[in-house]
C-alpha cells in the first residue's frame, strides 16, 4: 500500500491505496465519485474522462500514485455551488444524453475541447475533435449541437470574468 | 397544447441527475461487505470439461469460495431457458439444447462459464482463478453459419445436425405460382452481418441475502426486472417470486442485450447465500464482447417475382439463422416471427414464403439486438426492392409508391394486419428533404472531383408495440406481453406513477409525467416516474419491441382513467352533485351548468380524509392500478434516404447528407423521438459501413475489443434531417406507434443501396469498410473502362 | 494487474538507477499502451519506474538545426509547441493526431519511440527525418533503433532521454487510421533535405516502420505529388489482418505517399 494525496473537486484528499489503482478506481471506489465510469479496458471510450491539472485525461488508464500531488476536477466538481457549468446546461438543454453513462465524459471532454480550441467550434471541429469519446444512444447529433451551443455559453459566461480581471 | 403536454419538446427531468454524475448504475451501488465474482471463462470454443481442480485457488488469499456446475446442479438451480417455442415445419418442437449458467460436462464457446471464483478483492478473485486448472478436451469448432447444419462437429447432444429449427411461413404453393407467372425474376444473397450491441454501461449484478428474511435482492443491469425475477424465480429456481426483489436502477442502455436473463446474474444472486455476503459482478469490455447476446447474423437467399407493369406478386426467402452457442432468452422469435412476418414491407405482395433454419455453432448466443429480426427483414426486402428497380430500369422512388399499400386495414400473406399508414406521403417528403431534383448535378460535382455520388432508399415497416397476449401465444410466447401500471396520488394531489416500462436512455421519466401531467391538469413537476423496482411495482414485462409508449403507456392512461373516474365520485359527495354531472377538465372536477368547482388536488385531499363520504359507499384513498393488453401489433414505417461520397482511391464512404420520415403515431416528445431517431441512425450506419463480429475458425472472437470492433464516432457520422408523417395509431388509446428501433431498421438498405448506386453494381458486403469499397470501387473502374 | 512495487524518481539519474538494480522494472512514460496491457494481465512487471516526476526529461528546444524533444514531452505538448510548429511543423501536426485528445495529454514521444508499436505513428518521422535517438548511454539513429516490431535497439537499464531532429527544407505526414482503433493503417512521413528524400512508412510493415527506396528515387527527380504516380508499393512484407489486406495496404501507401508530398508542398 502506498500513500497518495491530491486535490479532488477543490477537496484535498488523502488515500492509501495498493499501487494497481487506477485514477478512476480511486475516484469512484476510495471517494464514492461515482460519476466517471468505466466503459472499456483500451482507452478508447472516454467515459472515464477527468481533468487531471486543467486537462481532459482518461483516468482508466492513469495509476492514482501518478498523480501525487494533482489537482483532478470530475463531473460532480463542474457545478459551482448548485449552479451548473454551461456545458452541462447546454447538454440538458440539446438532449446531448440518452442513458446518460458516456455523459459525464463527454462532458469533461467538451469543456477541455473549448479550453483548446475556444468558443466558436462548428460542427467538423466537434466531430474530429470528439474521437476519445464513444456514445451508443444519440447518433452525437444532439451532443454535437450541445457542445457547440455550450462552448458559446462559456464564451458569454467568461466574458464579464475576465474583463472584471483585466 | 401546454408547454409540458403531449406533443412538447419538454427537457428531460432524468437529466439533471446524469449531468452532474449523480445517476445510480449497478456498478455504483455497494452493499456493506460486499464480495467480488470473478467469472474463469472457456478460452475454447469446444471442448470437453475433463477436470476442474481448484484446491490450490481455494487456499488462495481472499477466496470465500469456488463453485461449478456441479455446485449449481446439487443446489437444483435449473438452467437459462429460451421463452419462445418454435415449432418445426413437420409440428415438432424445437431442439433446445440444456443451458446451465455454469458448465457442466462441456464448454461451448470462448467465454462460456467454467466457474466462479468470489473473493475479498476483484484481483483475488482473479488471481485465483487463475489458479484453478482445467484439463480441456479440445473439440473442432463449428463457426461457419452457412455450413454449421453440415458440419460433423456436434454443439448439443439434443441437435445431430446443430440445427434449432426448420421453419416456414406463408404460401409456398401459392408463391410457386407467383414466381411462375411473373415476367422478371430479381434475385439476391446476402449476409446479414453480426453485431455486437455493446451499450456503454457493460452489465453488473450485486447478489445480496437476507438471512433475517430468507429473501434475496439482485441489483442488475435489466431492461426488464419482473422478467428477471420471473425467470430466476419460476424456472432457474433461486427463490419463490415473493423472496427475491430484483432491482435495475439506472442502467446505461441496453438495445436489447439487457433483455435476457445471464449466467453471471444467476450466479451472483445464488452464490450471495452460499458465501453469506453480497457478491458483486461487473463486466469489463472483453467479457461483454464474449458473453452479451450478440445480434443479426444470417445468411440468406432471397428472390423477388414482378409482372410485366412492375408490380411485385411474390417473394420467397430461404435464411440460414446463427442463435450461437446455446438459446438465449427470446432468441428463438427474433429470425422467425419478429422477422418473417415483415417480408412484405410496405409493399402489396400477394404471396410470399419463407422458410428460416436457425442452427447452433460455437460463438456467443445471439439474441435481440435494437431492432431484432425487423432490420433483418428490411435488409432483405429494401435491397431487394432496389435492385428489382435497377434491373427494370424505373426510378427507385416511383417503384416503391407503385408498390406500396394504399389501402387500410391490409392483411399481409404473412401474419400482419396492417392498421393504418400514408406510406407515399413519407416518400415524397423524405424526397423534397434530401432534393432528389439534384441528385444528378451533386453526381456531377462529385464525378468532376474524382469521386462516386449515391442514392439509396429504404421503405421500411416494423411491427412494434408487442404484443397482444394471447396473438404471441399461438405463436409460442411464453408470457403475456401486456404491461402494467399503478398510479398512486398523494393526498396533496401529486402523483407518483409506477410502471413495468424501464427506462435506460428512452426518457421516460419525462415523456410518461407529460403523459399524465397532460391528462390529471396538473404541472409536471408534481409526477414522478418509479421503474425498477420488483418491491415497489408489482408487475411489468419491460422495456423492448420499442413497447413502451403504445404498451406501457396506454396501461398508464387506464390508470389515469380510472383516477379521474374514482376523482368524480369524490367530488359529487364534495361538491353535493350527481357523478353524472361531473366532469373533468384542465385539472378541476366540476359540475355541469353550474361554477362549482373543485380542484385536482383538493379532490385527492377529500379522498383520504374521507370526511364528506361514507367510507362503506365509496373507498377511501385515490390509487389505481391498471393492466394494458394491446390489441394488435403496432406498424410503425417511414422513408429514409442516405446519399454518399465515395473516395474511389481509399474506398472511404462519407455519408453526405441523411433524409428520415418516420410515422410513429402521435408524439409526446419529439426531441425525444428525433434523438431515438438519430441513435437508431447511427447502429445501422455502424453496422452498414463499421462494425461486424468476427470468430475466426477456431472459434476465438477476433474483434474482442474496441481496438478491433469498429464503434461510430463522431466523425464518422453526419447530422440528420428527420422529418415526421402523422397516422394516428388506432390500435391503442393514445395512437403511439413507437419510434425505438425504427432508425436501426431502416438505415442499413438505405446505406447498402446508396453505395451500390454510387459504384454501379451489387457486390458489396457489410459492414462496407473502407477496404470493401475499395475493392468494389476497383472493379467499377475496371468496368467503366471496359464500356 | 498483477501487483508491482511503484517508484517515481525525480531524475533521470534515478530511474536509470533503479532500472540497474531493480529485477524485472518496466519503465512507464505516458502509460498508455503498458497499463491496458498490464491490467489485461499480459504485462507483469515486479517494479514500476515512473518517469513522470523527471523533470530533465521533459521540454522542448530549438538547438541550432535541430529540434530537441525530451522523451517525457507529451504529444499535445508537441502539437501544440510554438518551437515545433514554427521548424518542423509537419511534426507537429503529426503529434496532433495521435490517438485522441485525452491520450494526446498524457502519451509522450519517448513512450511512443521506446515502444516501438509497428502502428504508431512516431517512428514514421524519426525514420524520414533522420532523427537521432539520445539515451542515457548513447546516441543512435533512427536506422538504428527501430529494430523489428515492438523492438528496438535499447538494451537493459537503458532510457530514452531525448530525441533531436534536423531541420529539414520539406516535410509532410499523412495517414489512414485504422477505423476502429484509430492507429495508424497505413501512415507515411516524406520529408526533403537539400536534394536527399526520404519516405517512412508505418503501420504497413511486417517488421515495422520502414523506408520506401522507389518513392525516395522518384521524389529526389522532381519533389512532386505527381513523381509518384505509377509507382506502386508490393504488397510483399506488408502487414495483413481483418482491416486491411496487404494488398489494399500496399496500395495505401502510395495514397498516403502522394498526401504526404501534397501537404510538404503545400498542394
Amino acid at each position: 500500500m502506498a500513500t497518495v494525496s491530491l486535490t479532488v473537486n477543490g477537496k484535498a484528499v488523502t488515500a492509501n491505496v495498493d499501487p494497481r489503482t487506477l485514477l478512476v478506481q480511486l475516484l469512484r471506489e476510495n471517494l464514492r465519485l461515482t460519476g466517471t465510469h468505466v466503459g472499456c479496458d483500451t482507452s478508447q471510450c472516454g467515459a472515464c474522462v477527468v481533468h487531471l491539472d486543467g486537462k481532459a485525461v482518461k483516468s482508466c488508464t492513469t495509476l492514482a500514485l501518478s498523480v501525487d500531488g494533482a489537482t483532478v476536477t470530475t463531473i460532480e466538481g463542474l457545478a459551482v455551488n448548485g449552479v451548473l457549468h454551461p456545458m452541462q446546461e447546454a447538454f440538458r438543454e440539446h438532449h446531448g444524453l440518452q442513458c446518460g453513462y458516456c455523459t459525464p465524459g463527454m462532458i469533461m471532454a467538451a469543456v477541455d475541447m473549448v479550453s483548446r480550441r475556444g468558443h466558436s467550434l462548428d460542427e467538423a471541429t466537434i466531430r474530429d475533435d470528439l474521437d476519445g469519446n464513444i456514445c451508443r444512444c444519440t447518433g452525437y447529433h444532439n451532443i454535437v449541437k450541445a457542445i457547440a451551443a455550450g462552448a458559446e455559453a462559456m464564451g458569454k459566461a467568461a466574458t464579464p470574468t475576465r474583463k472584471a480581471a483585466e | 397544447m401546454s408547454a409540458t403536454g403531449i406533443g412538447a419538446a419538454v427537457r428531460r427531468k432524468e437529466d439533471h441527475r446524469f449531468i452532474t454524475g449523480q445517476g445510480r448504475y449497478t456498478d455504483d451501488i455497494n452493499r456493506p461487505g460486499q464480495t467480488y465474482a470473478y467469472f474463469l471463462r472457456s478460452p475454447h470454443a469446444h471442448a470437453t470439461l475433463n477436470r476442474i481442480d481448484a484446491k490450490a485457488a481455494a487456499t488462495m488469499p481472499g477466496v470465500l469460495g469456488i463453485y461449478t456446475g456441479e455446485d449449481l446442479a446439487a443446489d437444483k438451480i435449473g438452467g437459462l431457458i429460451c421463452g419462445w417455442m418454435i415449432h418445426n415445419k413437420d409440428g415438432s418442437p424445437m431442439r433446445a439444447g440444456s443451458h446451465p449458467a455454469l458448465a457442466q460436462g462441456k464448454v461451448r464457446y470462448v467465454g462460456d462459464h467454467v466457474a466462479v471464483v468470489v473473493a475479498e478483492t476483484l484481483a483475488q478473485a482473479r488471481d485465483a482463478a487463475e489458479a484453478i486448472s482445467v484439463d480441456y478436451g479440445v473439440l473442432p469448432a463449428v463457426v461457419d453459419t452457412a455450413s454449421a447444419a453440415s458440419s460433423k462437429t456436434q454443439v448439443h447432444a439434443e441437435s445431430a445436425d446443430n440445427t434449432v429449427f426448420n421453419w416456414h411461413l406463408g404460401d409456398k404453393a401459392a408463391t410457386e405460382k407467383a414466381f411462375k407467372a411473373a415476367k422478371h425474376v430479381t434475385k439476391l444473397d446476402l449476409v446479414n452481418n453480426r453485431l455486437v450491441p455493446n451499450p456503454m454501461e457493460p452489465r453488473a449484478a450485486v447478489g445480496d441475502y437476507d438471512q433475517g428474511e430468507g429473501a434475496f435482492t439482485l441489483y442488475t443491469t435489466s431492461q426488464n426486472p419482473h422478467v428477471a425475477r420471473l425467470v430466476l424465480s419460476a424456472f432457474i429456481g433461486i427463490a419463490p417470486e415473493n423472496k427475491l426483489r430484483v432491482v435495475a436502477p439506472d442502467v446505461g442502455g441496453g438495445f436489447g442485450s439487457k433483455i435476457f436473463i445471464y449466467a453471471e446474474e444467476t450466479v451472483c444472486v445464488w452464490a450471495a447465500k452460499k458465501v453469506g455476503r453480497p457478491v458483486k459482478w461487473t463486466s469489463d469490455r472483453t467479457e461483454a464482447f464474449l458473453s452479451d447476446a450478440h445480434g443479426r447474423d444470417h445468411v440468406t437467399h432471397a428472390e423477388l417475382a414482378t409482372d410485366a407493369d412492375g408490380k411485385m406478386i411474390g417473394m420467397r426467402v430461404k435464411t440460414t439463422a446463427n442463435l450461437g452457442a446455446y438459446l438465449s432468452t427470446f432468441s428463438s422469435s427474433v429470425p422467425t416471427y419478429l422477422y418473417a412476418p415483415l417480408l412484405s414491407g410496405q409493399y402489396d405482395i400477394p404471396a410470399i414464403y419463407c422458410e428460416v433454419d436457425a442452427v447452433y455453432t460455437n460463438t456467443a448466443p445471439v439474441d435481440a439486438y435494437r431492432g431484432a429480426g425487423r432490420p433483418e427483414a428490411t435488409f432483405v426486402v429494401e435491397r431487394l426492392v432496389e435492385i428489382a428497380a435497377r434491373e427494370l430500369g424505373k426510378d427507385p422512388a416511383k417503384f416503391r409508391m407503385q408498390n406500396y399499400i394504399k389501402k387500410f386495414p391490409h392483411q399481409t400473406p404473412v401474419i400482419m394486419m396492417y392498421d393504418t399508414g400514408n406510406y407515399a406521403a413519407s416518400m415524397k417528403k423524405a424526397l423534397e428533404i434530401i432534393d432528389y431534383k439534384g441528385l444528378a448535378k451533386r453526381k456531377r460535382d462529385s464525378a468532376r472531383n474524382g469521386k462516386l455520388r449515391g442514392i439509396g432508399f429504404s421503405s421500411y415497416i416494423e411491427a412494434c408495440g408487442i404484443a397482444p397476449s394471447a396473438a404471441v401465444g399461438s405463436l409460442g410466447a411464453g408470457v403475456g406481453l401486456w404491461e402494467s401500471a399503478e398510479v398512486r396520488v398523494n393526498p396533496v394531489g401529486t402523483v407518483e406513477v409506477l410502471t413495468g416500462s424501464h427506462s435506460h436512455g428512452q426518457g421516460h421519466e419525462t415523456t410518461f409525467a407529460q403523459l399524465v401531467s397532460d391528462r390529471l391538469g396538473i404541472p409536471i413537476e408534481n409526477v414522478s416516474i418509479i421503474h425498477g423496482d420488483t418491491d415497489k411495482v408489482q408487475m411489468g414485462m419491460g422495456t423492448y419491441g420499442s413497447r413502451s409508449g403504445a404498451v406501457g403507456m396506454s396501461a398508464i392512461a387506464k390508470a389515469v382513467d380510472k383516477v379521474i373516474a374514482k376523482g368524480k365520485k369524490v367530488a359529487a359527495y364534495v361538491l353535493e352533485a350527481d357523478e353524472a354531472d361531473i366532469d373533468f377538465k384542465d385539472g378541476n372536477f366540476h359540475v355541469k351548468g353550474t361554477d362549482k368547482t373543485l380542484d385536482f388536488g383538493s379532490c385527492a385531499l377529500q379522498a383520504y380524509i374521507a370526511h364528506k363520504f361514507n367510507g362503506q359507499d365509496l373507498e377511501p384513498g385515490l390509487k389505481e392500478g391498471a393492466f394494458y393488453d394491446p390489441t394488435n401489433f403496432t406498424f410503425p414505417a417511414g422513408v429514409h434516404i442516405c446519399e454518399v461520397e465515395i473516395d474511389p482511391e481509399t474506398g472511404i464512404t462519407r455519408i453526405e447528407r441523411w433524409a428520415a420520415v418516420d410515422d410513429f403515431g402521435i408524439v409526446i416528445n419529439p426531441m425525444i423521438v428525433e434523438g431515438q431517431v438519430h441513435g437508431g441512425i447511427a447502429q445501422g450506419v455502424g453496422q452498414a459501413l463499421l462494425e461486424g463480429a468476427r470468430y475466426n475458425q477456431d472459434g476465438q472472437l477476433v474483434t474482442a475489443s474496441f481496438m478491433d470492433y469498429c464503434m461510430p464516432r463522431a466523425d464518422d457520422l453526419p447530422s440528420f434531417d428527420v422529418g415526421m408523417t402523422v397516422t394516428p395509431c388506432p390500435s391503442n388509446p393514445l395512437g403511439i406507434k413507437g419510434c425505438g428501433e425504427a432508425g436501426a431498421i431502416a438505415s442499413p438498405p438505405a446505406v447498402i443501396n446508396a453505395i451500390t448506386d454510387a459504384l454501379g453494381h451489387e457486390e458489396v458486403t457489410m459492414p462496407a469498410t473502407p477496404q470493401v469499397v475499395w475493392r468494389a470501387a476497383q472493379k467499377s473502374i475496371k468496368r467503366m473502362a471496359a464500356e | 494487474m498483477y501487483a508491482f512495487t511503484y517508484h517515481r524518481p525525480a531524475t533521470a539519474r534515478q530511474a536509470a538507477g533503479l532500472l540497474a538494480k531493480k529485477e524485472d522494472a518496466k519503465l512507464l512514460a505516458g502509460g498508455h499502451t503498458l497499463l491496458p496491457t498490464m491490467k489485461q494481465r499480459l504485462a507483469s512487471p515486479t517494479h514500476l519506474v515512473d518517469l513522470g516526476g523527471c523533470a530533465d526529461l521533459r521540454g522542448i528546444e530549438r538547438k541550432g538545426r535541430n529540434v530537441v524533444i525530451g522523451a517525457m514531452t507529451t504529444h499535445a505538448e508537441v502539437a501544440d509547441s510554438a518551437v515545433v510548429r514554427e521548424a518542423i511543423p509537419s511534426l507537429a501536426y503529426l503529434a496532433s493526431h495521435i490517438g485522441d485528445p485525452h491520450v494526446r495529454h498524457r502519451g509522450t514521444i519517448g513512450g511512443s519511440v521506446a515502444n516501438n508499436d509497428p502502428a504508431a505513428d512516431y517512428p514514421a518521422a524519426l525514420m524520414a527525418l533522420g532523427a537521432t535517438i539520445v539515451t542515457n548511454k548513447r546516441k543512435l539513429t533512427a536506422e538504428e533503433f527501430f529494430t523489428g516490431l515492438y523492438e528496438t535497439a535499447l538494451e537493459e537499464g537503458e532510457i530514452v532521454v531525448r530525441i533531436s531532429f534536423p531541420l529539414v527544407s520539406k516535410a509532410g505526414y499523412a495517414k489512414f487510421r485504422n477505423p476502429a482503433s484509430r492507429y495508424a493503417l497505413v501512415g507515411v512521413f516524406v520529408a526533403k533535405r537539400g536534394s536527399e528524400v526520404s519516405v517512412a512508412v508505418t503501420g504497413a510493415g511486417e517488421g515495422g516502420v520502414f523506408r520506401w527506396p522507389e518513392a525516395e528515387a522518384a521524389l529526389k527527380a522532381r519533389f512532386a505529388a505527381k513523381s509518384l504516380d505509377g509507382i506502386k508499393h508490393t504488397a510483399k512484407g506488408i502487414n495483413a489482418d481483418m482491416h486491411a489486406d496487404a494488398e489494399y495496404r500496399a496500395h495505401l501507401i502510395g495514397v498516403m505517399a502522394r498526401e504526404a508530398v501534397a501537404r510538404a508542398t503545400g498542394k
